[in-house]
């Protein structure tokens, strides 16, 4: 029986794999790195999330490549020769490897929950100095928008329903509109909520997806920091009409052009404004009873 | 003859059998709406289809016979010999309530077989009307219902289809024992499922349920009739994974053989142990979950909304706690059959067993403590969304130890390459593109992005049909001569493999992109742009289901017309149910085997053969 130890033919295999492992992981990680990983750049947040999916998939494509060069290998030198049965040495387990094997998973895997730690808290906190000393819903002066592109955090609340996302700008008297205008540069506060059943708010282009409930007020932070469109979509079944969910006029537009636009809304939507309950950080329906 | 015989002759004079059970299962299901509209609620008849489904489920059960032994013993009347196997050996025996374990384990193969073969055109379905990007080929109604049904008849299946038929079959045999502890309870384990499939089913007369299988409120509690089928089908395979998990663990713990320790035991059976844990465990919770709904849109409570001061966030919380150790459910005894089934063809002893072990009770108890990374953008608890990310990006640890024994078991060895063996690496390599893709979506920042769309889709495909399903073929092709005698052609299951592998990751890895491409699950119309992606992707679909049509037809082929009987031990493997005769005696073990060795003490100097069977005849070789 007696402990496994690494005699001359482990030591060719060993030698032989390492070498093309190398190799392979080498070529892996430089191809892994020509890719632009989506949400691509069009926010801060966006940003963070493509860099971490590079790391990742940095990370993983020398597992990937190992795990399958061991089986591609395996395959190949350590089938069966002939017709004969034959047994293999009897290898029982061997300590060290076993050790080194989750030693080393345990530190792949501490350094990538400490970079996504990291990354989520250097987003959150970022942001969090803007929305500092604003309560919800409180929609601070109406109108005004003359604080330029680096001003404090733009409160967009986006409401969910079966089956059309609406905005509302809480700095603009909450003006309702159909489709979504974010001033470059400006970090966003994103309040979004339900007046129905779970939606989730997800706008593909700018890193951001929030689920969107009921009678919750769920803040989510962007900075769009590229002039274009986005598309939105809805990333919680929803019901019948989930898939038509969905709006590509979003729009991220230079400070002036934003002021032009919301002028413009509020003018056209004044007459709605007056029936819509005033803003709110969530909305119920009335009655507040179910089947009744 | 006298009076107090005459008296204990007397027994329930129905016939005891599925159409027994049909027949009262209807009536009953009627009674049961007309006692649910009784009340008079305002439920659009929810309370009467709850009701009337359960009411046929007991029906069916009385009729399948589940009443007869607790009458006979009430009673005092003649116990039925449906106990004894060896008054049951015909074909009938399969159609009927049975206590033994094989015929168990086959009634589980066969009714789950059907079920996938349903739940895969299902999938067949939803990927036709995805050929094009808007709703023009299905409707977003009927849609929405094939999304519903597919999803949900797969979560049965998986849920059963390893434990179900070879756990039932194999436990018993590779512990050296000469049934289940609890025979009564794994024959119900077992009936459960049929009336779940049906009322599950049944969902499409009331056009189907629109939740997928997550069952969100408030949506279902807005949706259709539709809905109580999902309630009343998933209630009922809860019951089954906890009255089988009790089962498993009482009979791996009291009843294996003597010398059949602990470091002993088929890692197989370590699998079995672990997800019967788990199920016992985690079922309750969904059952709670399940009735809150069921109050929820009948008697008018507001658990789940939040208008009333409810929350659909303890939905959420309560359907993950179960659904993440439920995934487990599906992948553990998957874990133990590659383990199980690599030694004995790479003619090496399992290579770091007790690690092994250990790797199968790190990911067990490590389920429990990740269920929130499936909320990391609901908006609940944004705090804890560290702990989440690091507790689920934790399991790759217990997760690459599975890797690490298989890998470490293939070192230098003789590898057979056997049908059996084609599946375990073809998993292998599924599930490592699995475990990978799921690091993407145990990171809040990427999950942002990944959450909820094809990618998470693609990442449980490669886990469940990549993984379990691969495991399920290994199987298959490795235990079905021990089971039915008869040998599955292994020329037409190397063309299967082949064909199954590269379809199925002709079909799901481009899933993959469309995830990152901005392609969000469970929609009927989608970017135009991703046109091109989508049709690859169906033909894939369809190449794949070809392959398991394939499969079927091997089986149908060598069970019934190439009818080439199997030896006792075709693999010349080491492990104790091998060394049983085929078919297996009705009592397996003609008495109670004393196990002198290791399963897979392969090339070990003076290795003792596995057991000491008595007066049976087998291969007890090790080399």
């Amino acid at each position: 029986m007696g402990m496994f130890r690494l005699e001359g033919q482990d030591r060719v295999h060993a030698g032989r794999l390492a070498v093309i492992w190398v190799i392979l992981s080498v070529i892996g990680i430089v191809a892994a790195l020509q890719i632009h990983y989506p949400p691509y750049d069009n926010s801060v947040q966006g940003a963070d999330q493509s860099k971490t999916m590079a790391l990742m998939t940095v990370l993983a494509v020398p597992i990937f490549i190992g795990v399958v060069l061991m089986l591609v290998y395996s395959a190949i030198f350590f089938r069966r020769r002939g017709l004969e049965l034959v047994d293999g040495p009897p290898m029982l387990g061997n300590t060290p490897v076993q050790v080194a094997w989750i030693g080393i998973s345990a530190v792949v895997v501490l350094f990538l929950a400490v970079v996504g730690i990291t990354t989520l808290a250097s987003s959150s906190a970022a942001q969090a100095v803007g929305a500092a000393g604003r309560a919800i819903g409180q929609s601070g002066e109406t109108g005004s928008s003359t604080a330029g592109g680096q001003g404090p955090e733009l409160q967009v609340q986006v409401v969910a329903q079966q089956w059309y996302f609406t905005y509302r700008y809480a700095d603009y008297g909450g003006v309702e509109t159909t489709h979504l205008y974010l001033p470059l540069n400006r970090p966003v506060e994103l309040h979004v909520t339900s007046l129905d059943i779970i939606h989730s708010f997800w706008a593909y282009q700018l890193g951001v997806k929030a689920d969107a409930n009921p009678g919750v007020d769920n803040v989510f932070h962007v900075t769009p920091d590229k002039l274009g469109g986005f598309q939105v979509r809805c990333a919680e079944l929803c019901g019948i009409w989930h898939g038509h969910m969905a709006d590509s006029d979003g729009r991220v537009v230079s400070q002036s052009d934003f002021d032009a636009w919301i002028a413009q809304q509020q003018k056209d939507e004044a007459d709605i404004q007056k029936a819509l309950p005033s803003y709110a950080p969530y909305y119920f329906p009335e009655p507040l009873t179910k089947g009744s | 003859m006298v009076t107090a015989e005459h008296v204990s002759e007397r027994r329930l004079s129905i016939p005891n059998n599925p159409i027994t059970g049909v027949l009262l299962a209807i009536p009953a299901y009627f009674a049961g709406l007309w006692l649910g509209t009784l009340f008079g609620l305002n439920d659009d008849a929810n309370t009467g289809i709850i009701l009337g489904y359960t009411f046929a489920t007991v029906a069916f059960l009385i009729g399948v016979g589940f009443l007869n032994y607790p009458l006979e013993r009430l009673f005092g009347w003649r116990v039925s010999p449906i106990s004894d196997p060896e008054e049951n050996r015909g074909i009938g025996r399969f159609f009927r309530l049975s206590l033994d374990h094989k015929v168990i384990g086959m009634q589980y193969l066969v009714t789950i077989l059907i079920m996938l073969l349903f739940g895969g055109i299902g999938a067949m379905l939803i990927r036709s009307s995805l050929l094009s990007p808007d709703s023009s080929i299905t409707p977003p109604g009927q849609y929405i219902m094939l999304i519903g049904l597919h999803s949900v008849m797969m979560i049965f299946i998986t849920s059963a289809v390893i434990v179900g038929p070879f756990g039932n079959y194999l436990v018993p045999l590779m512990i050296g024992a000469r049934r289940m502890a609890f025979p009564r309870l794994e024959a119900l384990s077992f009936w459960l499922v049929p009336p779940a499939a049906v009322i599950l089913a049944a969902a499409a007369f009331w056009g189907g349920f629109p939740t997928g299988w997550t069952g969100y409120p408030p949506l279902s509690e807005q949706a259709g009739q539709g809905m109580d089928s999902y309630i009343v089908g998933f209630a009922l395979i809860g019951l089954a994974l906890i009255v089988s998990g009790i089962n498993m663990l009482a009979t791996i713990i009291t009843l294996r053989a003597p010398g059949m320790t602990w470091t002993r035991l088929p890692i197989f059976v370590w699998g079995i142990f672990t997800t019967s844990i788990l199920g016992m465990l985690a079922a309750p919770v969904l059952a709670v979950a399940l009735v809150q709904l069921a109050m929820d849109r009948t008697v008018q409570t507001s658990f789940f909304l939040s208008a009333n001061g409810g929350s659909n966030y303890l939905w959420q919380n309560l359907f993950w706690f179960f659904g993440h150790p439920e995934v487990y459910i599906f992948i553990l005894p998957a874990f133990g059959i590659i383990m199980e089934i690599v030694p004995h063809f790479a003619r090496k002893p399992l290579w770091g067993y007790r690690t092994g072990v250990v790797g199968l009770f790190g990911v067990a108890l490590l389920s429990w403590f990740v269920w929130q990374h499936h909320l990391f953008v609901s908006g609940i608890a944004p705090v804890l969304r560290p702990f989440y990310m690091l507790s689920t990006e934790l399991i790759s640890i217990p997760t690459g130890i599975i890797f690490l024994v298989t890998l470490g078991t293939l070192w230098r060895a003789r590898v057979w390459f056997t049908v059996p063996m084609l599946f375990c690496m073809g998993f292998l390599f599924n599930f490592l593109i699995g475990g990978i893709s799921g690091v993407y979506l145990s990171d809040v920042p990427t999950d942002v992005t990944l959450h909820g769309s094809y990618f998470s889709m693609a990442h449980f495909h490669y886990t469940i049909m990549g993984g379990e399903i691969f495991a399920l073929m290994a199987a298959c092709y490795y235990w079905l001569p021990k089971m039915t005698g008869k040998m599955l052609s292994a020329t037409i299951g190397r063309v299967h493999f082949w064909w199954m592998f590269i379809a199925f990751n002709s079909t799901f890895f481009p899933l993959f992109i469309a995830g990152i491409l901005n392609m969000p699950r469970r929609v009927s119309s989608y970017d135009p742009a991703l046109q091109g992606l989508n049709t690859w992707v169906t033909i894939s679909a369809y190449f794949l289901f070809g392959s398991m049509i394939l499969f079927a037809g091997n089986v149908i082929y060598s069970l019934f017309f190439s009818a080439r009987p199997a030896l006792a031990n075709p693999w010349h493997a080491r492990s104790l149910e091998w060394q049983l005769p085929t078919p297996v005696p009705a009592y397996n073990f003609e008495r109670v085997p004393m196990i002198v060795g290791g399963p897979y003490d392969y090339g070990v100097p003076n290795a003792r053969p596995v057991a000491d069977l008595g007066g049976l005849v087998g291969v007890t070789g090790g080399g």
